[in-house]
């Protein structure tokens, strides 16, 4: 037996994400061997049931791989479909699908940002025992949700698995009247989620800083929601700094590993890439409205971060961006002469790529010529994410290694929650073990 | 002094799920902090770091089993519960990963997963019932975040949840909505799905899809006779029983008779 000392440190269940998954670092004297986010979420075999449905039921069916997420499943299932078909929804049919969108993130970012990852930096335990000492914050974090949800509901029926989304468009689209009925709460949302920019720049950030190949929807004139190119940071050979969605498998790859019930996705040739709310920021910081872009520099922020602890200020940017684009599209809404746009299945195939708040999520489905689904393929963000957020905890531990094993802990799960990760959707995911082996 | 009341124990547990029945409960943003303070939130990973022992007063389970060790888990919840209260499709009825219990699992996990032989799953999804005694269950893909909040604020105050086992098609007649089905012609399965949503697809011109499952002695065939009067092929009834309650028995039972009868067809 070896004089040297392994220690192994594990958490069982990981707190605050979404979903079940477990942490495991494995530490040989000073050194940390071995750093591994365990998904046993246990897996639900969407692709596979996929098969045989009918094309009208994905977006229904997929929003049920997550619960947080649902509208981003609708939308890149409905895009892919309708790339499918050879139908662009346009008009206020487009604006209302963003609409839709914006109500998700504000639901979903004020939900991480109050919630899940504040009482991170304040030592709390979770929103509830913040909220003794900070009422205020956590009040203005549950009316932030409140306003994304209000939308969902107007558009969506309900905020989860929202039940007017089809392909085309809608089932049934509001009155002008009734989005008027909105504005109000959402220019509140507004100053709010200024003031979150504001709250979020005080919070304590470890210095800590990588040099990641950020991958996002870029659109040339809009900040991405719905469509774009796909960019990334390093960009992706031979010159090409963007490609179409259509490409996205001839550059990206998933790979299956024993640890894990969820899929490692890499980008071909370097490996581990970073989606989600940094990587839209660094990519398209020039198409943010200038209210966003203020608050940014305001609150310190370059036009590139690259310190994923920050990604709390950038998520705050995000839902300033995303209550202004709600309101820039209740103020200019005339409602649509038809909810949606009719469809002509054919023998083809379709993809589909949009942004949800945790990023990129991309659909590909095969059809037969009655529409019926042949094969299909989702790749959700957080299985993007999990290699970069492994190198993330491999760093962090090996730089903290002399710290209590409590705090050592609670530093790791910090770093996954910077991620705000979804581990339903990555098993189509987290438990923090270490190993002191 | 007379020492403060002890708060009941509430515990929140996740098995198969998209986490949408959980996320119910932190959309009640006007009433969270309120239920915060008249139970002790012991057991709520998504929520919280913190982690409070047993016995719980009351488990809300959400999602369905699908792994060998879920099925034991499960157990250890029951015995830690005064009262276990599913939420959800997926933990009353398996949830839509039960599609799994119709198509051959080995099968299914080589189309997921390059490396079938690291899955450990078992070959059906079964609602929580299958395995221990539920003392209530609450409908929905997802569930109804204030029925959710009756069903919690009746059980801690020993009163009977008001929660009927109607059909959707009450709520319209009670909404005086006019129906879509036999004003419009849009198949619906609002006549047997259990009510709860307040007739939420109907109000947007769309037909029940049955996401809160069967009713009580719900008449699925004749209703698949006025489907078929409407032009609806027998696949896509099958299909419509066989979604987000699939595993329920009338819903089984019907998608079932459609799949002789396609079969006789050929
Ligand atoms: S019943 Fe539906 S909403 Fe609830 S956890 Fe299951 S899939 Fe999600
Ligand atoms: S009308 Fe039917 S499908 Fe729609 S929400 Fe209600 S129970 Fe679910």
């Amino acid at each position: 037996m070896s004089a040297n000392t392994t220690r192994t440190i594990k958490v069982g269940v990981l707190a605050r994400v979404e979903g079940e998954g477990s942490l495991r670092l494995k530490i040989k004297d000073d050194r940390v061997l071995e750093a591994k986010l365990a998904i046993f979420e246990p897996p639900r075999f969407f692709e596979a049931f996929l098969r045989g449905r009918a094309y009208s039921e994905a977006p229904d069916i997929t929003a049920r791989i997550c619960g947080i997420c649902p509208v981003a499943y609708q939308m890149s299932a409905c895009h892919a479909i309708e790339d499918a078909f050879g139908v662009q929804v346009v008009g206020p049919l487009r604006d209302l699908r963003r609409l839709l969108y914006c109500g998700e993130w504000i639901e979903s970012h004020a939900l991480h940002v109050y919630m899940l990852h504040a009482p991170d930096f304040l030592g709390y335990e979770d929103a509830i025992r913040m909220a003794q000492d900070h009422p205020e914050a956590v009040k203005r974090g549950l009316r932030l949700k409140k306003v994304g949800n209000a939308i969902m509901t107007l558009l969506g029926g309900r905020e989860i698995h929202p039940i007017n989304v089809r392909v085309g468009g809608f089932y049934k689209v509001p009155a002008r009247r009734e989005l008027g009925a909105l504005i109000d709460d959402v220019k509140w949302a507004l100053d709010a989620a200024l003031e979150t920019v504001r709250f979020a720049a005080t919070l304590p950030f470890p210095d800590f800083e990588r040099d990641y190949d950020f991958v996002a929807l870029q659109h040339p004139s809009e900040y991405p929601l719905n469509e774009g190119q796909l960019g990334s940071s390093n960009g992706f050979g031979e010159g090409k700094s963007q490609i179409s969605i259509g490409e996205y498998e001839q550059h990206f790859t998933e790979e299956h590993l024993a640890h894990s019930n969820a899929l490692h996705s890499v980008i071909n040739s370097r490996g581990a890439y970073f989606v989600g709310p940094m990587a839209r920021y660094a990519l398209n910081y020039d198409v943010l409205p200038p209210v966003a872009q203020q608050a940014a520099s305001e609150a310190g922020l370059g036009r590139v971060c690259r310190n994923p602890f920050q990604s709390i200020v950038v998520r705050a940017v995000e839902l300033v961006f995303a209550c202004h684009e709600a309101l820039r599209i209740m103020e200019s809404y005339e409602t649509p002469e038809r909810p949606f746009i009719e469809v002509q299945p054919r023998a083809s195939s379709g993809y589909g790529c949009t942004e949800a708040p945790r990023g990129i999520l991309y659909h590909r489905y095969r059809f037969d010529d009655h529409g019926v689904i042949l094969d299909a393929k989702i790749v959700p963000p957080t299985a993007q994410n999990q290699k970069t957020i492994e190198r993330d905890l491999f760093e962090l531990a090996s730089r903290h290694l002399d710290l209590p094993k409590d705090e050592l802990q609670w530093r790791c799960e910090q770093a996954i929650r910077n991620y705000d990760p979804c581990i339903s959707c990555a098993t189509h995911f987290l438990d923090l073990r270490l190993e002191k082996a | 002094m007379p020492k403060p009341a002890k708060r009941p124990k509430l515990a929140v547990w996740k098995f198969a799920s998209c986490d949408g029945c959980q996320l119910s409960l932190l959309d009640c943003e006007d009433e969270l902090l309120a239920i915060a303070g008249a139970v002790e939130i012991a057991n709520f990973p998504e929520a919280s770091r913190a982690v409070v022992g047993g016995p719980y007063a009351l488990s809300l389970v959400e999602g369905s089993i699908t792994t060998p060790h879920d099925a034991e888990r499960i157990h250890a919840i029951r015995r830690s519960s005064r009262m276990l209260v599913t939420i959800g499709a997926c933990a009353t009825a398996g949830g839509i990963q039960a599609l799994r219990n119709f198509k051959n699992v080995r099968e299914m996990t080589a189309i997921v997963y390059a490396h079938p032989e690291y899955i450990a799953t078992l070959n059906k999804s079964t609602p929580i019932k299958d395995h221990v005694a539920v003392d209530f269950e609450l409908r929905g893909c997802p569930v109804n975040k204030f029925q959710l909040v009756e069903l919690i604020s009746a059980l801690l105050h020993g009163r009977k949840p008001n929660i009927p086992a109607f059909s959707v098609c009450m709520e319209c007649k009670r909404r005086g909505a006019i129906c879509i089905m036999t004003a419009r012609g849009i198949p619906c399965m609002g006549p047997v799905t259990q009510a709860g949503c307040g007739a939420l697809c109907p109000g947007y011109e769309r037909g029940c899809f049955g996401c809160f499952g069967p009713k009580e002695t719900p008449n699925s065939h004749s209703l698949s006779t006025i489907w078929s009067g409407l032009g609806v092929g027998e696949q896509d009834i099958l299909r419509a029983y066989r979604t987000f309650n699939a595993n329920a028995e009338p819903f089984r039972k019907e998608a079932e008779s459609h799949e002789r009868e396609h079969h006789q067809d050929h």
